[in-house]
């Protein structure tokens, strides 16, 4: 019995849309919970969080070794002093740029579709920029002294220097890490509370409690909406320009050196561009495995994937672009040095490197020309592993190739990393995979209420 | 189609956070009536209902839905949020907070110069006081929308209806709470009911307060814990303005601690539990023999000697290696031309004292010009009067060159024209006599 007294109950099976569109409401939140609510975790996610937990472990190992030995286990060297951490700092950070352009610019853009993935995608970045935050933190050598980038009145009477774009990193990073996950888990609120109603009913005290103190008490009250969509429209609004800015300025980081390569201003657009390129690689790296394990193809639909699609085409064109653009302006510019830095890039020491990024990031996203390929996933899957890859090689391209070959050939050096650059890197992969995993296991992996009001059944009933 | 709202037994046993509230089956009503609830089947009936209950001049009522539903703002009369603008203020505050932070920082208590760059320059302040303003922004619209909301609050009079736990998955439903001045027992879920409702529930409050409240383990974790969080920044305060005869605590010790023995540590390794180990009798250290009395103390036959060792050429070169070890070392009290008024003595002067280092070339009062070099060379080794030995400073074969270019000093210091060789007389005005 309800503890309310039920003065009136007609309960009838059939409103006048005759309960259809609750059915359809029912049936997503029921598609969704599913995942969580499972009691026992599938097959194939044991053993991928097996893997991942062991790649996490070489990780931590390789932290281990270098905090308490010093950065010299890198192959990190005079010439060239940014090399895999730098590298992968860059690459995640990028990766993490397409959970945010899902959730916040498509939002603004009113494109519907985002809703399938833009709860998986902002995990991804939040994941992302963790893995990412690492590297930086730790080339430092001493990163406990890392709080002394925080200002703060100190007996060192020391300031940070704000005019470097090192600091201009950090705040950048730190602001789109917070703004990231506040983003993140104000969207998830709602379906908290959905996950906490199910517990609750089924009796499951232990969640109902985690759930519930995670939703805040959310009851879906208009007066709550109200400010719930104000909040989350400006936050979107808000993530937009910031995203754009992370990016760039982790370009000013090259951009405002004057080594040739890395000297130009393109760098902002094309680090951005990049980044969007590689980001929704990664998140269809992961989505289109996990959507087939959970069953969720009727609402990650083959329409969302293809349209990803012709986005990594757009941004994979752009990037061939800014290639083409460096190598006009090297020659156009007239400058020796600049002139030099290219053909080195493609001809030099790293030219493999080279012609792998290109061959990754300019020819593979040419195959999202056709039809057939946009609607196979397991090409699609193929193909965005590869854009991964092609955009590692990038960043690494970028920061090896100009280091190696600066103004002075006295200086000249080749790059090979160590055990440790290769196990901190496995590492952080198994870092994010492993979070990624347990996120899609316990917590509203779809944005369940932006779905149903993206439904047509979400205007049951209203008069036209 | 089926009825999710079946009443199964234990289904409606619980309040969102698993609260209980039956009693065995029998329904809780001794609380006062909170408010009426009613469900609609879609969101377009519950937009309807909802302007119906504005109309009828209610104001104390809600709408609850698994989503927003658009237009029911409108509906309801929900008047525009002022979120906006405090996030507008917010973005306000971190621009000119992040402009302030960096001109306070690195223009003015830590003024920097970096090859000459104005230390106060807006360009490179832009980033950061972008980044402040976006995140002074964001902070202000996730934690104002909370505040705004009144959440988190996890207990609420509706959680306690089991149709309520349905609205966050397909349950529509109105909510008019008895505070309202229009509201009345009859009246009020009719109302609801005209609207189209599927049903109408009365919600009474539980009579039991407590139920109300946060639960007392909650307050004393949030006390207990706040409490905990600042002792650290306690400790650190007293740290401030007390003084300890305790070594610095290093989280990190850095190199600062290294796995070796410096002088005068202790050590159990030996008896007399020194760490250093002193020289062991009828023994001389390796190189510290210094076997030769004349080169290593001036001594010849026992007595100061007059001459040089035998090991150095006496030479210009050697006269000027002296000069160079002279001017670093000696200068300072006894002057470039060792008149014994160098800087130190006229800083005395000038501070209103008097002092002044001996004069190594006065010819009234020869006591140095007549001192043997071996005197000399002791001299500057072990020091005099006030004058510290330089043993430790200067080698040995540089102590002799400092004695050879003293000797070159008193010589040119009380030289006439006869010392000049005649070639090189022409054109050289003598000075008045040398005052004494």
């Amino acid at each position: 019995m309800s503890t309310a007294d039920a003065t009136i109950d007609r309960h009838r099976p059939e409103g006048p849309d005759g309960g259809k569109a609750r059915e359809a409401f029912r049936a997503v939140t029921r598609d969704v919970a599913w995942v969580a609510e499972a009691p026992k975790p599938h097959k194939a996610w044991l053993a991928a969080l097996g893997v991942s937990s062991i790649m996490f472990a070489i990780g931590l190992y390789s932290i281990y070794v270098l905090v308490t030995t010093g950065i010299g286990v890198w192959g990190n060297s005079n010439t060239v002093c940014w090399a895999w951490d730098i590298t992968n700092f860059v690459w995640w950070i990028g990766i993490g740029h397409a959970g945010t352009l899902i959730s916040a610019v498509l939002y603004l853009t009113r494109q519907t579709w985002r809703v399938s993935i833009n709860r998986s995608a902002e995990a991804m970045t939040i994941f992302a920029v963790m893995c990412a935050g690492l590297f930086p933190l730790l080339h430092t050598g001493r990163p406990w002294f890392a709080w002394w980038m925080i200002p703060h009145p100190n007996d060192m009477q020391m300031w940070p220097q704000f005019r470097s774009p090192l600091m201009w990193d950090v705040f950048a990073v730190t602001t789109y890490m917070l703004t990231s996950i506040l983003f993140w888990y104000m969207g998830m609120v709602p379906d908290l509370a959905t996950f906490r109603d199910r517990c609750a009913a089924k009796g499951d005290k232990l969640r109902a409690i985690i759930y519930g103190s995670l939703s805040l008490g959310w009851r879906g009250s208009a007066r709550q909406w109200h400010r719930y969509e104000r909040a989350y429209l400006i936050l979107a609004g808000l993530a937009t320009p910031l995203v754009f800015s992370v990016h760039s300025v982790v370009s000013f980081d090259f951009a405002t050196s004057q080594l040739p390569g890395w000297h130009t201003t393109i760098f902002p657009p094309y680090f951005v561009a990049g980044a969007i390129f590689s980001g929704f690689a990664m998140v269809f790296t992961l989505l289109i495995p996990a959507r087939h394990l959970f069953n969720l193809k009727h609402i990650i639909k083959d329409e969302h994937v293809e349209a990803a699609c012709k986005i990594m085409l757009a941004t994979g064109m752009m990037v061939g672009l800014a290639y083409a653009t460096e190598f006009f302006i090297a020659w156009y510019s007239g400058n020796l040095f600049e002139g030099f830095a290219f053909i080195n890039r493609a001809f030099g020491p790293f030219w493999w490197a080279y012609f792998l990024m290109v061959s990754c990031n300019v020819l593979v996203p040419q195959a999202f020309w056709f039809k057939r390929v946009r609607r196979t996933p397991i090409v699609i899957f193929v193909l965005c592993l590869l854009i991964n890859v092609g955009m590692w090689f990038e960043r690494f391209v970028i920061i090896a190739t100009s280091l190696a070959r600066s103004f002075l050939p006295a200086q000249w050096s080749y790059y090979t990393p160590t055990r440790y650059d290769v196990g901190l890197f496995v590492g952080t992969l198994g870092l994010f995979f492993t979070l990624f995993l347990l996120f899609f296991r316990y917590a509203p992996v779809i944005a369940i209420s932006e779905v149903k009001g993206a439904m047509p059944e979400a205007h049951a009933g209203k008069r036209h | 189609m089926t009825d999710e709202h079946t009443h199964g037994p234990g289904a409606d046993e619980h309040g969102a956070m698993g609260t209980l509230h039956d009693d065995g089956g029998r329904a809780v009503r001794t609380g006062r009536l909170y408010g009426v609830l009613a469900e609609y089947d879609t969101p377009g009936e519950l937009m309807e209902a909802a302007r119906k209950v504005r109309d009828a001049g209610y104001t104390q009522f809600d709408c609850y839905s698994p989503f927003p539903v658009h237009g029911i703002d409108e509906a309801m009369g929900i008047k525009r949020t002022i979120l906006p603008l405090l996030i507008f203020g917010g973005g306000c505050t971190g621009t000119i907070g992040g402009l302030l932070l960096q001109w306070w920082c690195n223009a003015y208590n830590w003024p920097w110069n970096i090859s000459g760059k104005p230390a106060w320059s807006i360009p490179a302040n832009v980033p950061i006081a972008f980044e402040s303003t976006i995140l002074i922004a964001v902070f202000t619209s996730f934690f104002g929308m909370w505040i705004l909301n009144k959440l988190p609050q996890v207990w609420h009079p509706f959680f306690r209806n089991e149709r309520f736990n349905h609205v966050t998955d397909d349950a529509f439903l109105l909510g008019i709470e008895a505070r309202d001045r229009r509201f009345d027992a009859e009246a009020t879920p009719r109302l609801l009911s005209d609207a189209g409702a599927l049903s109408v529930d009365n919600v009474y409050l539980d009579p039991d307060r407590a139920s109300r409240q946060m639960p007392k383990w909650i307050t004393a974790f949030i006390v207990a814990s706040t409490a905990f969080a600042l002792i650290p920044f306690a400790i650190a305060a007293k740290a401030r303005t007390s003084r300890s005869t305790e070594p610095h605590f290093h989280i990190f010790p850095d190199m600062d601690f290294q796995p070796k023995y410096k002088s005068d540590q202790p050590m159990d390794m030996f008896e007399d539990g020194r760490a250093n180990r002193g020289e062991l009798a009828g023994t001389v250290a390796r190189g510290s023999l210094n076997a030769d009395d004349l080169f290593y103390r001036g001594l010849e036959n026992g007595a100061w000697t007059t001459g040089f060792p035998r090991q150095l050429e006496i030479n210009e070169q050697l006269i000027r290696r002296g000069k160079g070890r002279f001017e670093i070392y000696c200068t300072p009290c006894h002057g470039y031309d060792g008149r014994g008024m160098g800087a130190v003595p006229q800083r005395v002067a000038a501070t209103g004292g008097a002092w002044q280092a001996r004069n190594l070339v006065d010819a009234s009062n020869p006591v140095v010009i007549n001192m043997p070099n071996g005197q000399l060379f002791n001299t500057i080794s072990n020091g005099y009067n006030t004058m510290m030995g330089y043993a430790a400073q200067i080698p040995h074969a540089d102590r002799w060159a400092i004695v050879l270019y003293v000797r070159a000093l008193q010589r040119s210091q009380n030289a006439s024209l006869d010392d000049i060789p005649p070639d090189h007389r022409s054109g050289i005005q003598m000075p008045e006599a040398p005052t004494p």
